[in-house]
């Protein structure tokens, strides 16, 4: 067994916290590993990214090559496109759909997501509403490794425990924020991929997790919430048009 | 035995600690800072290990030969271009040689991720006759420091050990051992060996020399050169290319390999080598050092060589997986997706609110009424006001060279002849061509742009700063009037560039200091 994944972001968005917690589950697990990262001029608001291995064999190079990434892992969605070359024919994305604008041309987002859709093999989560619903929009970061987990070869209370170190120095508050924001993030991974094995198109999928209340999202309500809106169009419309997010557990129990 | 997450810098740092440490020394540069960080940080309180930064790598160097000298261990760490800042010191401690043992670790910067240029540290280490390990991983980068050490003590001599940007920024877990205890305090008394005068230098050299065959003895037999014979293709993997090697071939490979980590080459193992291939590809990240060598001037017959020279492996840039693999001559592997292309580039920028982005608009606006201004400047945060939308500085060369180009410029009859430096650069290379256009009297303007830190490294300490800056300035010979303090923030922007222009009026030599503390230190000291 081998993972190879590429992590990817902006300068800032707290890439190596991501390596940090994955390197150690790995360590903890026993596994190999090896992590290149971007020091320097980069993080001053460049694309940075961070090849991540580990596996129960050796692992030889610091680079995964070109072709043999399992997963690219991105807190913002333009930044996946600078590596899904990395990625094998059966490799998947993570990405947040919140854009990072910090250059005049900043694609279209909706085009983005639409490219994203095409490729098909994504878990999408939208990580500053996420954040925010968990306390403070800097633990996006950990909003993107919940909703990787399930990819990854850690039981949750391990990679739980590495969230809980890497933040221990900075009070029990941010702990908890961030243990909150990786929990959420694994909630709305699962949930947006219910959705969308359950037939909703990509695009409307990533439109319904904006509406849904984050603190509430349960993964179990995915399936429902597909069949549902594949019954009643008007169901999705309506929940798109609403002011306000609803609770996930709404489809259960129309208001 | 423990086993720790470490960054190939860090792996560094931690063995020279266990090899029994008892100073570090280095200027911070990417891709080495974390060398000293890391010891800094491990070793902090214990009161153990004599860990500041200095003001510039020859500094650092000859602390490091001090430390020697006394009988101590001392590791000195920075970046490749660091050692030509170094490099009177160092290739003259390998005519002293050494007493207590004396480790230089340097990081290259194949690909030039936060460099000017991508030179070899393997040619420094052969231009000055000393010993040289290139880890292919953390572990190694462990294991060596420790071998490095004994070494340096064994011989006498001054130990190289090259990273490259990948190794030295990739972290992976490394098994520790049981610290070895510092030396005493035991200065050397071989006056003659330390004194060279021309008289004792060349028997000194003359020893050097003599040194020669042993090291090569030690290549030979060495562990970390591994020869293994197979079938008539060849390969020569030096240091972390043998992990990119490794990475393309499966066990069952028919390949014949030499896989290099300790220098001076070989010949012994390669001759063996080459006498049983007749292809011959040379993997190396920087320089095609090991590959020229063995072509020599005229190639060798009967056996083709390939690399860098010969186009298997691009001239220029870091070596990776994919390189090798189509050096291998390896189908490329089938990919989810093709690249991207024109995608909107994401280049690095200075931060929203950096006092820099004040100074140079304040700068751009006083250089307006003149035709085409350019501005010299120096290696820091600053240098990213080349791009948009500042496009406010129009050179970088080496650490300080902003002040004596702008000199040069002035002494050709250029106006306005304006420097612009950070504050730690100044003290790292400025204050001589400083003193030296003060003494001409040359109509030069200089930026200090003093922000009160190493901001583009992570905000290590500046030597020059705040009073200290100013005493400096002045004790260069800067007269007071002509030194002026600006605090570069938006509101003070016409006030700035006041002065700016009444400086830029004056014939003579002005220091305009530029003064507003780094955000990104005001950050890490919150936090
Ligand atoms: S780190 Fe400091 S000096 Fe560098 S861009 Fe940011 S604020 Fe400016």
């Amino acid at each position: 067994m081998q993972t190879n994944i590429i992590l990817a972001g902006v300068g800032g968005q707290g890439i190596l916290s991501i390596a940090y917690v994955i390197d150690n589950a790995a360590l903890d697990a026993g596994f190999h590993f090896k992590q290149a990262e971007v020091h320097g001029m980069a993080q001053r608001g460049g694309a940075v990214q961070s090849h991540l291995r580990y596996g129960d064999g050796p692992i030889h190079s610091d680079l995964v090559p070109t072709g043999r990434a399992d997963l690219v892992l991105s807190v913002e969605p333009l930044e996946v496109m600078r590596y899904w070359h990395y990625l094998s024919p059966d490799g998947w994305v993570v990405a947040s759909v919140t854009p990072y604008v910090n250059i005049p041309d900043y694609p279209e987002l909706d085009g983005l997501i639409e490219n994203l859709a095409e490729f098909g093999r994504v878990v999408l989560v939208d990580s500053s509403l996420i954040a925010r619903a968990a306390g403070n929009l800097r633990a996006q970061n950990m909003v993107v490794v919940g909703a990787a987990a399930p990819l990854l070869h850690f039981p949750d209370s391990t990679l739980e425990k590495y969230v809980e170190m890497l933040f221990a120095g900075k009070g029990q508050k941010t702990v908890d924020v961030n243990i909150r924001a990786f929990r959420l993030g694994r909630a709305a991974g699962l949930f947006f991929r219910g959705l969308v094995d359950g037939g909703l198109s990509i695009p409307d999928a990533v439109r319904l997790c904006r509406k849904i209340d984050p603190a509430t999202v349960d993964p179990a309500h995915g399936p429902a919430w597909a069949a549902a809106i594949h019954g009643d169009r008007q169901l999705l419309e309506q929940v798109l048009a609403g002011e306000s997010t609803v609770p996930c557990d709404r489809v259960a129990a129309p208001a | 035995m423990q086993r720790e997450v470490l960054l190939g810098d860090e792996a560094v740092g931690l063995g020279a600690i266990h090899a029994g440490l008892s100073g570090v020394y280095g200027y911070p540069g990417t891709p080495s800072t974390e060398i000293f960080e890391f010891v800094e940080q491990r070793t902090a309180g214990s009161g153990g290990v004599h860990a500041f930064w200095s003001t510039n790598e020859k500094v650092a160097y000859e602390e490091a030969l001090g430390m020697s000298w006394a009988g101590k261990r001392a590791l000195v760490c920075m970046k490749h271009v660091g050692l030509n800042v170094a490099a009177d010191a160092f290739m003259n401690s390998a005519v002293t040689g050494t007493n207590g043992g004396l480790v230089l670790a340097v990081a290259d910067d194949p690909g030039m991720h936060s460099s000017q240029n991508e030179q070899d540290s393997r040619v420094y280490a052969q231009f000055a006759l000393i010993p040289c390990f290139e880890p292919r991983d953390q572990q190694e980068c462990y294991d060596m420091m420790i071998e490095a050490f004994d070494l340096s003590e064994e011989l006498a001599l001054p130990v190289m050990v090259r990273l490259v940007t990948r190794l030295a920024h990739s972290r992976s877990g490394v098994a520790t051992r049981e610290p070895r205890p510092q030396n005493a305090l035991h200065p050397t008394r071989e006056i003659r060996k330390w004194t060279l005068l021309p008289s004792n230098a060349r028997v000194q050299y003359r020893h050097l020399i003599d040194k020669q065959p042993e090291l090569l003895r030690r290549a030979e037999n060495s562990v970390h050169n591994r020869l293994t014979l197979a079938g008539r293709r060849g390969v020569i993997a030096c240091g972390i290319a043998n992990n990119y090697f490794l990475e393309n071939v499966d066990d069952g490979h028919d390949l014949s390999v030499l896989s290099l980590a300790q220098y001076p080459v070989p010949a012994g193992r390669i001759r063996r080598l080459v006498e049983h291939v007749d292809d011959l590809l040379v993997l190396e990240d920087g320089y095609p050092v090991v590959e020229n060598m063995v072509r020599g001037l005229f190639g060798l017959d009967g056996v083709r060589i390939r690399g860098r020279m010969t186009g298997e492996v691009p001239r220029t840039g870091e070596l990776n997986p994919d390189l090798v693999r189509s050096a291998l001559e390896l189908p490329p592997h089938a990919t989810a997706h093709q690249p991207s292309p024109s995608l909107a580039g994401r280049p690095p920028a200075l931060c929203k609110g950096c006092p820099h982005t004040d100074t140079f608009r304040a700068l751009n606006e006083a250089l307006s009424e003149f035709e085409n201004p350019q501005v010299f400047s120096d290696i820091g945060c600053y240098t990213l006001a080349a791009f948009p939308p500042l496009e406010a500085i129009h050179s970088c060369v080496a650490m300080g060279a902003s002040i004596g180009m702008a000199a040069g410029a002035a002494h050709a009859g250029y106006r306005p002849a304006v420097a612009a430096i950070g504050d730690s650069t100044f003290s790292h290379g400025g204050i001589t061509p400083l003193l030296s256009a003060v003494q001409q009297g040359v109509n030069l303007k200089v930026i200090v742009l003093d922000n009160g830190t190493v901001g583009m490294t992570g905000t290590q300490r500046s030597m020059s700063t705040g009073d200290a800056l100013d005493h400096i300035i002045l004790g260069a010979g800067v007269a007071p009037e002509h030194l002026r303090i600006i605090e570069p923030t938006p509101a003070n922007h016409a006030a700035n560039v006041q002065i700016l222009r009444d400086e830029l009026a004056w014939d003579g030599t002005s220091v305009i200091i530029a003064r507003r503390t780094c955000l990104e230190a005001i950050k890490r000291k919150a936090s």
